[in-house]
C-alpha cells in the first residue's frame, strides 16, 4: 500500500502546486449555482394584463381598478371573447389574461363564492409562475379587504389558475441537480483524463511504468484527489442550494449522497476511458468538453425537459449519465421520494459504471507500445 | 541465481511490430558493476531493446533475464531490481526535491527512516543541502539530471538503465554526471547507458553498436578502435552506422 500513498500524495501536489487550476475547481460550482440560482427567482415587472369580463359589475370593476393601481401590473386591454386569448399571447401583446365568470357579484353576494381564471404564458415558466402568484395575493387581499368591510366575513374568490403551453413547467427546479451533474462530471471525468494523458506527455509515466507499482495503482492514485474535490464540491452546492437558494433536501441525504457518489464512479471511469483514447491533453479536454459536457447541458433534462424533445434526442438522452443522475436527485431532493423510486437510475448508474470500467480496463495499455 | 556475476544476458531476443522489426535477434551480456555503452543511431532499436529489458514490452521471440528474472515472464521482480531514467526528463518538475525523493522511495517499497537518512546523504553528496525545497523546475537542466539519476539508483538497484540520460547539456556537464556514473559502478550497479555523444562512449567499459536491430559491434572501446583502425569512438561509429540502410525515426 505504500507506493500506492506515495503516489496519491503526489496528486495532490500536483494540484495544490496549481493554484489556478484549485480555484477554477472551488469557484466555479459557486458562481454556477449562484448564477443559475439568481436566473430563476428574477422579478417580473409592468406585467401586460388583458381582461375578460362578461359580468362587469361593482365588485369586477373595483377588482379590476385595484389591478391596474399595482405598480406590477398594467391593464392594457379588455377582450370580450375567449378565443382572442390565444391570439393576444401568440402575438406577445399580454402577459397575464383575467377572466371573471358571469354574474361574479351576484355569486359573491348569494353563494359567498366567486371564480375568475389567470391565464399566463407558461413557455417561460419561471416568469409564468411569479406572475400568476403576484396576480393571486392582489386578489387575496382584494378579497380580506371586501372581507373586513361586510358582514358574510367568508367570502371567497377562487382564482382558477391555467398555464398554458407548458402546464407542469418542468424546468423549475432543474438547475441544482443539474449543475451538481455538470460540476461531478467536469472534475471526475475532464480532470482525470488530463492528469494522466499529462503523465503520458511529460513521460513519467514510463519512469513509473518501469518501477514496481502496479499500473492499476498509478491510475487509482490519480483518481483519489479528484473524488475527494467532488465530495467537497457537493456539499458545497447542497449546503448553497438549502441555505441560499432555499431549494431543500426534500429526501434522504443519505441517499442522495449514495446516488452521487455512484455518478461520481461513472465519470471518473468515463475520464480513465478518455485517457485511454486520447494522446494529448488539448484532446482530453476537447473530448471530455464536446462529448461530456454539451450532451449533459443539452440532452441531460438540465435546460431542456426530455420529455419535448424529439424521439431520436430522447433515445440518445438515455446514454447520458447525467440524465439519470439529474432525475434521481430531481425525486430524492425535490419530491423527497425513496429507494424504491430510483430503483431503475440507479441500476442504469451502476451498469454504465460496469460497461465503462471494463472498456476502459482492456484499452488500458498495462505496457506502452 | 546470478552466474558469473552477469546480471543482464540475452539469446536471440527479436521484437517485430507488425512487419517491422525494430529489433532483430540480439544476444549480448552485462557484468554487475559494468558500464555498457548502447549505441546506435535514431531508429536503431536500441529504446525498443531497452524497453523489453525493462519488462515495459514483451519480446517478440528470443530469451532474456535481467537481475536473474526471465523478461518475458517475470517482469515484476524485475522492476524491484532496476533503476530506468527515461530520455525524457523523468522527475516532477512541480515537487520539491525531496518530494520527488521521498516519492520514488516511497513507490520502491523503502520504510520513512530508510528514505529519510538516504535523503540526507544524498542531498549531501550532490551538493543540494540549499536546494532540498526548491521545486525541480526551478534547477539548471545539469543539476536535474544529476538528481534523476541519483533518485533511479535510491533504491540500490542491480542495474540502472539510462536513456540518453544527457541530452541537451556541454560536455563538462555530462562529465561531471557520469563521475555519478561512476560511483555506482563502483558500489557493483550495472549500467546501461544508451547515447549519442561519442565522447560518452569512450567512458564506457564496453559498448555495443546497433545498426538497423541488429548489434553491429561489441568490445571495449579501445579494441574496436583497433579493430576498426580508427582513432576515436566517433570514427569507429561513422564507420559502422554507413552501412545502416534504415533512416531515423
Amino acid at each position: 500500500m505504500k507506493p500506492f500513498f506515495a503516489c496519491v500524495k503526489k496528486e495532490f501536489y500536483h494540484i495544490i502546486r496549481d493554484v489556478r487550476t484549485v480555484l477554477i475547481l472551488l469557484v466555479m460550482p459557486v458562481a454556477q449555482i449562484i448564477i443559475f440560482g439568481f436566473a430563476i427567482s428574477t422579478e417580473v415587472r409592468n406585467i401586460r394584463v388583458a381582461v375578460g369580463d362578461p359580468s362587469n359589475d361593482a365588485s369586477t370593476q373595483r377588482l379590476i381598478n385595484e389591478i391596474d393601481a399595482n405598480p406590477y401590473f398594467d391593464i392594457t386591454r379588455t377582450i370580450d371573447n375567449p378565443k382572442q386569448i390565444d391570439n393576444l399571447f401568440r402575438r406577445d401583446e399580454t402577459d397575464l389574461v383575467i377572466v371573471f365568470e358571469e354574474n361574479f357579484n351576484e355569486n359573491l353576494l348569494r353563494t359567498g363564492e366567486a371564480s375568475l381564471q389567470l391565464i399566463t404564458d407558461a413557455t417561460e415558466p419561471n416568469k409564468a409562475t411569479a406572475v400568476t402568484s403576484y396576480a393571486a395575493n392582489v386578489i387575496k387581499s382584494y378579497r380580506n379587504g371586501i372581507n373586513k368591510g361586510t358582514a358574510r366575513a367568508n367570502m371567497q374568490i377562487s382564482p382558477e389558475i391555467k398555464l398554458l403551453y407548458n402546464p407542469q413547467q418542468k424546468s423549475a427546479y432543474n438547475f441544482v441537480p443539474g449543475v451538481m451533474g455538470l460540476i461531478l462530471m467536469l472534475i471526475c471525468a475532464m480532470m482525470t483524463s488530463i492528469s494522466i494523458v499529462r503523465e503520458r506527455e511529460l513521460g513519467t509515466m514510463e519512469v513509473l511504468l518501469a518501477s514496481p507499482i502496479k499500473p492499476i495503482s498509478v491510475i487509482l492514485a490519480k483518481t483519489v484527489p479528484y473524488l475527494t474535490l467532488s465530495i467537497v464540491n457537493l456539499a458545497t452546492l447542497l449546503l448553497l442550494s438549502v441555505f441560499v437558494l432555499d431549494v431543500p433536501v426534500a429526501g434522504s441525504l443519505g441517499l442522495l449522497s449514495v446516488l452521487s457518489l455512484l455518478f461520481i464512479f461513472v465519470a471518473l471511469s468515463l475520464g480513465l476511458l478518455i485517457s485511454t483514447i486520447v494522446n494529448s491533453q488539448p484532446a482530453a479536454m476537447l473530448v471530455s468538453g464536446m462529448v461530456l459536457m454539451m450532451p449533459v447541458m443539452l440532452l441531460s433534462g438540465m435546460i431542456f425537459p426530455i420529455e419535448s424533445m424529439p424521439l431520436l434526442l430522447q433515445w440518445i438522452s438515455n446514454i447520458i449519465p447525467a440524465r439519470w443522475f439529474i432525475a434521481a436527485v430531481k425525486k430524492i431532493m425535490i419530491e423527497g421520494l425513496g429507494f424504491t423510486y430510483v430503483l431503475k437510475e440507479t441500476a442504469v448508474l451502476v451498469s454504465m459504471i460496469a460497461v465503462i470500467m471494463l472498456i476502459s480496463l482492456k484499452n488500458f495499455k498495462y505496457r506502452l507500445q | 541465481m546470478i552466474m558469473n556475476n552477469i546480471v543482464i544476458e540475452t539469446e536471440n531476443l527479436t521484437k517485430r511490430f507488425g512487419k517491422f522489426t525494430a529489433v532483430d535477434s540480439i544476444s549480448f551480456n552485462v557484468r554487475k558493476g559494468e558500464i555498457f555503452g548502447f549505441l546506435g543511431a535514431n531508429g536503431a532499436g536500441k529504446t525498443t531493446a531497452m524497453r523489453m529489458l525493462c519488462g515495459l514490452s514483451k519480446p517478440t521471440s528470443g530469451k532474456g533475464t535481467v537481475a536473474g528474472y526471465d523478461i518475458t515472464r517475470r517482469p515484476e521482480p524485475i522492476k524491484r531490481n532496476i533503476g530506468y531514467m527515461s530520455q525524457r526528463f523523468s522527475l516532477y518538475e512541480d515537487l520539491k526535491v525531496w518530494e520527488n525523493i521521498r516519492l520514488f522511495g516511497g513507490i520502491y517499497g523503502m520504510s520513512d527512516s530508510q528514505i529519510a537518512e538516504k535523503t540526507n546523504e544524498l542531498l549531501h553528496t550532490l551538493d543540494f543541502g540549499k536546494d532540498r525545497n526548491t521545486p525541480v523546475k526551478a534547477l539548471p537542466l545539469g543539476r536535474k539530471q544529476k538528481l534523476a539519476f541519483s533518485v533511479a539508483i535510491f533504491h540500490e538497484p542491480k542495474i540502472v538503465f539510462l536513456d540518453e540520460p544527457t541530452g541537451g547539456v556541454d560536455p563538462a556537464a555530462r562529465r561531471q554526471f557520469w563521475e555519478l556514473i561512476y560511483d555506482a559502478s563502483d558500489r557493483g550497479i550495472a549500467v546501461f547507458v544508451t547515447t549519442h555523444y561519442m565522447d560518452e562512449a569512450e567512458y564506457c567499459n564496453r559498448v555495443s553498436i546497433m545498426v538497423d536491430g541488429r548489434i553491429k559491434a561489441l568490445d571495449t572501446p579501445d579494441k574496436l578502435k583497433c579493430q576498426y583502425n580508427a582513432d576515436s569512438m566517433n570514427d569507429v561509429f561513422t564507420h559502422i552506422a554507413r552501412t545502416a540502410e534504415r533512416t531515423g525515426e
